[in-house]
């Protein structure tokens, strides 16, 4: 074989993460600490109006009598609320009206990170709204989505600009005391993005969102709400990749999807948020809420490539309220080192002959532990509710650790769930055979891993699944001995 | 091409090959027989590189070069082929996938670039006709689900694909019928050639009628005890191997 088992340690520690730089831009950062005043001052930052700072005010009255969850199977100590910095901001002027006034270094760091926007702007297609920090830099391809009517921007812009369907909307699938850290986003959210397709319009590219952390200590908040009317179509690619630091950083996102009657959101993430060192010191604490609602006829789909962070807690969820409705989730979740990762879904059936697919693969690596954890509830008003559940596990050497928690709560007598579960191994006979017909151990394992993972990486989009290979490759590479 | 040295071999610490002599030559087939637990896939093993099997004393010489130092994979490509007995699934990765990554594998270990599409995908059009493979089948993921005659069959259509120089084919006739054996020993001898060689590993003589050997040896208890030709295959059908076993208890 091509390593014996001391040298692909050695290798593995070498490894550095690979977008572990960090970029010297002057920010606008706020003192750390949480309190009323700073949830004002990051509401009057953004200039917003009343309603919202209310809304804020009321989430984090609501935090304060909270306490963060302690039912997922990962352990890690809790951050410290009041040391957090909780706005940050590039400095810039005003706005930028093109790419040339944007502070050199930021372009610099798209650059490094394989996503300036140059190339996105030539990547047939692709509209690209790039938050760093916590203020969207660049938005581009608006007009051509304007002309159909579809608004795509940041979430700061779209409380000015859009008011009435930010207000209906925000915190109608996930309500501001839905958990500790949704309420936490609520209160503190800095941005994020914002999406609307309008009564039977097919959005006609792919919507990206790219997210980074970058100012150390600082949380990152994001808010995304997507809006898809009557009718319409939209697919929305959301991917993080952020640099290396020594403390534990915190990322408390909120998702929320509304599809209206007959409306089809589809939802893709490659997430590779820094997963902490060898020894699991440092790593994202990776804390997010995410949530679709179905009315009649509609459809959500969440895929999901999980690389990074070290402690992951998420579950993106379907609320199948209209009857015919569909939901989805195909999620892949990948841990190695120290990394835990609870993550899964929640399926809830309450309309008449809604159906859901929940396809899930955990891949664990070195000594890290992976659980999948999900819901499948039929209320009694849901005649005819479908499931099925397919979780299968992936392990490499004997340190790490695979868990399944499915729960399935059926209140209708005519409710179909099934559940099907498997663990398996790398086995070194599969190694040993791939070596023989040519093919070296870390191929090898891509390969095997790629052909385990086959029927979610199908399911995202083709630009995606490229990027997503390649991210499993790195994220395992050096774990089998 | 092939010339094994008093080679001694061991797994878990338990000997089980015992000073091994055996030289092949481009255009021969040699037939290795020999009763269970003899050591005939342990041979088979050795010569591709198992790291698990440590080599306690000789050596491998293959084309005037030493394999003790080299990967599994660096002997595959330098032309080392072997038809697993029990070939192994691996769920997801599809035969013409599972082919091309092979391929492209040994193309860059000789500083080649990638097979072209079309070049691949008339090779592998080729070869299935030769091996009656169906297209349907080469979708399908490596092993999974196939039936015994599938395996092996799929076990040629890779040599055939890879085109290697030494052939081992360990235990290739078990789990075929008639009708399979020939079409995978039919295969077989169409990609024999002058430059080439194949090392039959068998327990019966069935194959050796549609695979002819040049030479016959009986592997038993870590030795190769008698050698001939295809007369001894015949010899060992007809009187079983008590009388080896005999002769060297």
């Amino acid at each position: 074989m091509a390593y014996t088992e001391e040298e692909l340690k050695k290798e593995l520690e070498t490894k550095e993460y690979e977008y572990g730089f960090y970029t010297d831009i002057e920010s606008d950062t706020f003192p750390v600490g949480l309190n009323e005043d700073i949830i004002r001052a990051i509401s009057k930052r953004k200039e917003e109006p009343e309603w919202m700072t209310e809304w804020r005010l009321q989430a984090f009255a609501a935090w304060k009598e909270m306490e963060e969850p302690e039912w997922a199977n990962v352990h890690y100590e809790k951050p410290d609320f009041q040391a957090i910095s909780y706005y940050s901001a590039p400095k810039k002027k005003d706005k930028y009206n093109s790419l040339d006034e944007v502070d050199p270094e930021l372009l610099e760091t798209f650059n490094k990170l394989g996503i300036s926007i140059d190339e996105q702007k030539k990547l047939a297609g692709v509209a690209v709204d790039i938050v760093m920090d916590s203020v969207s830099v660049a938005t581009t391809f608006r007009d051509t989505l304007a002309e159909k009517g579809i608004i795509f921007c940041s979430i700061s812009e779209a409380i000015k600009e859009h008011p009435e369907l930010v207000r209906k909307y925000i915190g109608s699938v996930i309500p501001p005391k839905d958990n500790f850290y949704a309420a936490l986003n609520s209160a503190v959210f800095s941005d994020g993005s914002f999406c609307y397709i309008p009564k039977g319009v097919r959005c006609p590219m792919e919507l990206s969102t790219y997210f980074r952390i970058n100012q150390a200590g600082t949380g990152q908040f994001e808010r995304t709400l997507v809006i898809a009317d009557e009718g319409s179509y939209v697919s929305y690619l959301e991917g993080c990749t952020a640099p290396s630091r020594d403390e534990n950083q915190l990322h408390a996102a909120c998702v929320e999807l509304i599809a209206l009657d007959d409306a089809e959101i589809k939802y893709s993430t490659v997430q590779n948020w820094f997963p902490g060192d060898k020894e699991g010191k440092g790593g994202v604490f990776n804390f997010v809420t995410k949530r679709g609602i179905c009315h009649t006829n509609a459809k959500i789909s969440w895929t999901q490539v999980e690389t990074g962070s070290a402690v992951t807690w998420k579950y993106p969820s379907c609320v199948l309220k209209g009857d015919n409705s569909i939901g989805e989730f195909y999620s892949i979740a990948v841990t190695n080192n120290f990394q835990q990762a609870d993550t899964g879904t929640k399926m809830v059936h309450l309309g008449k002959n809604t159906r859901s697919t929940i396809i899930s693969k955990g891949i664990s690596a070195g000594k890290s532990q992976n659980s999948y954890r999900g819901l499948v509830q039929v209320n009694p008003r849901a005649t005819n509710a479908r499931n099925f559940s397919q979780c299968d596990s992936l392990l490499m050497g004997n340190d790490c650790g695979a868990h399944t928690f499915p729960y399935i709560e059926a209140r209708n007598n005519s409710a179909q769930i099934e559940h099907e579960a498997t663990t398996s191994k790398i086995g070194e006979d599969q190694i040993f055979y791939c070596n023989q017909r040519g093919i070296d151990t870390e191929k090898a394992i891509a390969l095997i891993v790629n052909g385990f993972s086959k029927e979610v990486l199908n399911k995202l989009p083709m630009e995606f699944a490229v990027e997503a290979q390649k991210l499993l490759e790195i994220s395992l590479e050096g774990s089998v001995g | 091409m092939l010339t094994v040295k008093d080679l001694h071999a061991s797994v878990e610490e338990k000997e089980i090959l015992k000073g091994i002599n055996l030289q092949v030559n481009p255009g021969e087939v040699h037939a290795i027989m020999g009763p269970n637990g003899s050591g005939k896939s342990t041979l088979s093993t050795v010569i591709a590189g198992h790291e698990d099997y440590e080599v306690e004393n000789g050596s491998i010489n293959f084309d005037g070069e030493d394999l003790a130092e080299l990967d599994a994979e660096e002997r595959a490509h330098k032309g080392i082929f072997l038809s697993f007995q029990y070939p192994v699934e691996i769920p997801g990765v599809t035969v013409t996938n599972f082919i091309k990554t092979a391929i492209n594998a040994s193309r860059k270990a000789q500083g080649l670039e990638d097979m072209p599409a079309n070049e691949m995908l008339k090779k592998i059009r080729e070869k299935a006709a030769l091996l009656e493979i169906d297209s349907k089948f080469l979708s399908r993921s490596l092993n999974e689900g196939f039936s015994g005659g599938e395996k092996k069959r799929n076990e040629i259509f890779q040599m055939a694909m890879l085109e290697p120089k030494l052939a081992i084919l360990d235990e290739t006739d078990s789990g075929l019928d008639i009708d399979a054996l020939k079409i995978v020993a039919n295969g077989v001898n169409k990609l024999k050639s002058k430059d080439n060689a194949v090392v039959v590993i068998t327990h019966y003589q069935r194959l050796l009628d549609y695979i002819v050997p040049d030479f016959v040896h009986v592997l038993y208890n870590g030795r190769i005890v008698k050698s001939g030709t295809k007369e001894l295959a015949h010899e060992l059908e007809a009187k079983g191997y008590d009388w080896i076993k005999q002769e060297h208890a």
